[in-house]
């Protein structure tokens, strides 16, 4: 790239043309599924919607019955668990497991496998494998328990064990970030892990000197698309705590999630404002964390190309 | 290396047992460790693909034996023959197919065309609109959920495929994203020359950086379909009639009929599981350099 040609633009107008028309299907889309909508949503967010008939606008309404709103605290709460608990505990485990697997071990191939295999099976598929496991009477994970004399747990009846066990499962899942860890681990230059071996630096002076600076790029993203992806955490949650009827939350709703709580009411109760004034509290809430999140990006060091 | 400059490391550290030194210096102790802690955690992982096979093959009477058995007292390989007449599996095979097959195809297509924009052509404003399209991808699915359904509900889409295949063909941001880091490393001589003999965009595009950019639009290919694939609420929400739902709508099916056949839920599980399966041990290159460019590049 550094070595193109420097020369004066005559067609900027053209070349404008010429650019916008590569990227209109992009504009076109942003326009369509992104902006339209966000501000849709905003004005739906202060209106009394239920699909058949035409909004009603009813101003803060909604915001305030929010405030109210009992199950949606609960959601709230549950959310926060998983993004404040569940999302450093997976990260963690991830940075850990690829630490592990570049430690230069024979059959790397094979553990990558094994570790991403979960993350490419549909989400619904394996989930349901995990209901079969976490089964209270005949799973799997309570005949262990039994193997070593333990009493059963209600892994997912017991509104105690329930997101602990969303998180246990969760683990299975991470298999994708482990990948992405592992590859920007081996972008670790070389040449300065051996000058720290001749300066007589231990694993752990290594790892906490040499990699975590160099791989702190790579995890701020980890860290940014999965602080947005927990927040809209669902399918797990739903596949794991739906009943026949149709109900989901688990016991106590101890399994419900901000976008479980938001799909009920938009697409079962038809309550589109009051799911719309959700959806933007999401919105800013997501936002927020990303704010601070960058913000805080301090400990983030970018190394210079050249 | 300006970096080495801001790496303090410790001159004098209080002597460490030879055992510990032998550790931390990273020799044979550390990667026995690694291996073991590898291994076991490999076992767990592999544990509930083993539980689902293990549960597919028993009977209907065996599974709710207390503690379970590890292995089938008698494989029952006509459960998965029965599985796939339980639920209309093959016919939610196919819709999933069919939805998957469209969306590759229209992001692909589109996410070539738009990073081509981005990267190869040079317009005033472009870095700024390239900002503005990248952050859409923090764009939580929640916000947009709700307008977009209505309005499909009014065109007339609702309840039918079209809601989760149309966008598609308007370009994903993450991909153009991925696209647009491999043409950046293209050397402009190549579209000079191009141009000089007379080529216009399109015929540069088309002719030079399509063939190219090959192997990572397989990338893109392969992520789309494995994200289309796994899709649960998108179907949810769109597809309500039952003759058109996808695998994942199917296998919750499941859930929600009476007696739960535990073993037909696993073999239909494990059915659904194999196209990824195989799709990854043939493309395993693609998808573990895929994962490094969407991870590192950020």
């Amino acid at each position: 790239m550094a070595t193109s040609i420097k020369r004066r633009e005559p067609f900027r107008w053209r070349s404008l043309a010429i650019g916008l028309a590569f990227i209109s299907p992009a504009v076109v889309g942003m326009i369509l599924f992104a902006i339209w909508p966000i501000v849709q949503s905003l004005y739906y967010s202060f209106t009394d919607f239920n699909v058949l008939q035409s909004p009603y606008w009813v101003g803060w309404e909604n915001y305030r019955e929010l405030l109210d709103d009992r199950v949606y605290g609960i959601a709230l709460r549950n959310t926060f668990y998983m993004v404040l608990l569940g999302l450093p505990i997976h990260l963690l485990f991830d940075f850990l497991m690829a630490l592990l697997l570049n430690t230069k071990i024979r059959g790397l191939s094979l553990y990558r496998t094994i570790f991403y295999l979960p993350s490419i099976t549909p989400v619904v598929a394996s989930t349901v494998v995990w209901l079969w496991l976490f089964n209270g009477q005949y799973g799997a994970l309570n005949a262990l328990l039994h193997l070593f004399g333990q009493a059963p747990i209600g892994w997912l009846t017991n509104p105690a064990w329930t997101k602990p066990s969303l998180i246990f499962m969760g683990a299975w899942f991470g298999g994708n970030t482990i990948l992405i860890f592992l590859a920007g681990l081996r972008d670790v230059p070389a040449s300065l892990l051996e000058s720290a071996d001749l300066d007589g630096a231990n694993a752990l002076q290594k790892t906490w000197h040499i990699t975590l600076p160099m791989m702190s790029p790579v995890i701020f993203y980890t860290l940014i698309v999965s602080v947005i992806g927990y927040f809209q955490y669902f399918t797990e949650a739903w596949v794991l705590s739906s009943t026949r009827e149709g109900a989901a939350g688990g016991p106590l709703n101890s399994m419900l999630f901000y976008a479980m709580y938001l799909y009920q009411n938009a697409f079962q109760q038809f309550k589109m404002g009051y799911a719309s004034a959700q959806a933007w509290i999401l919105f800013a809430m997501v936002l927020i964390a990303t704010a601070i999140l960058f913000r805080t990006s301090g400990w983030v060091y970018y190394r210079s190309e050249d | 290396m300006k970096a080495m400059e801001q790496i303090a490391i410790p001159a004098h550290t209080a002597p460490a047992p030879a055992w510990w030194q032998s550790f931390t210096t990273g020799d044979r102790l550390t990667k026995v460790v690694a291996y073991l802690i590898c291994t076991v955690v490999g076992i767990g992982y592999l544990f509930p693909l083993y539980w689902m096979l293990t549960t597919a093959l028993k009977t209907d009477v065996e599974i709710f034996q207390f503690p379970p058995t590890l292995l089938p007292a008698m494989p029952q390989w006509q459960n998965f023959l029965a599985s796939t007449t339980y639920i209309p599996f093959w016919l939610y095979m196919w819709n999933t197919v069919v939805i998957c097959g469209l969306t590759i195809i229209g992001t692909v297509v589109s996410c070539a065309l738009i990073a081509y924009g981005f990267a190869r052509v040079r317009w005033p404003g472009r870095d700024l609109v390239f900002m503005i399209y990248l952050s859409t991808i923090m764009l939580p699915a929640q916000v947009t959920m709700i307008p977009l359904y209505i309005i499909f509900r009014q065109i007339g889409w609702y309840g039918t495929m079209l809601p989760l295949v149309v966008p598609a063909f308007f370009g994903n941001a993450l991909y153009v994203f991925l696209l647009r880091q491999f043409l950046m490393t293209i050397p402009n001589e190549l579209s000079d020359a191009a141009r000089i003999d007379g080529a216009g965009e399109l015929g540069i595009f088309w002719r030079i950086m399509v063939p190219l950019l090959t192997p990572a639009l397989s990338t893109v290919a392969l992520f789309t379909f494995v994200g289309a694939y796994r899709d649960y609420l998108g179907p949810l929400i769109y597809l309500t009639d039952q003759s058109q739902w996808t695998i994942s709508l199917g296998l919750k099916m499941f859930q929600n009929m009476y007696g739960a056949q535990w073993q037909l839920m696993m073999a239909a599980s494990a059915l659904t599981m194999i196209p990824t399966v195989v799709l990854f041990f043939l493309t395993q290159r693609t998808f573990i350099e895929g994962i490094a460019l969407t991870g590192i590049k950020g």
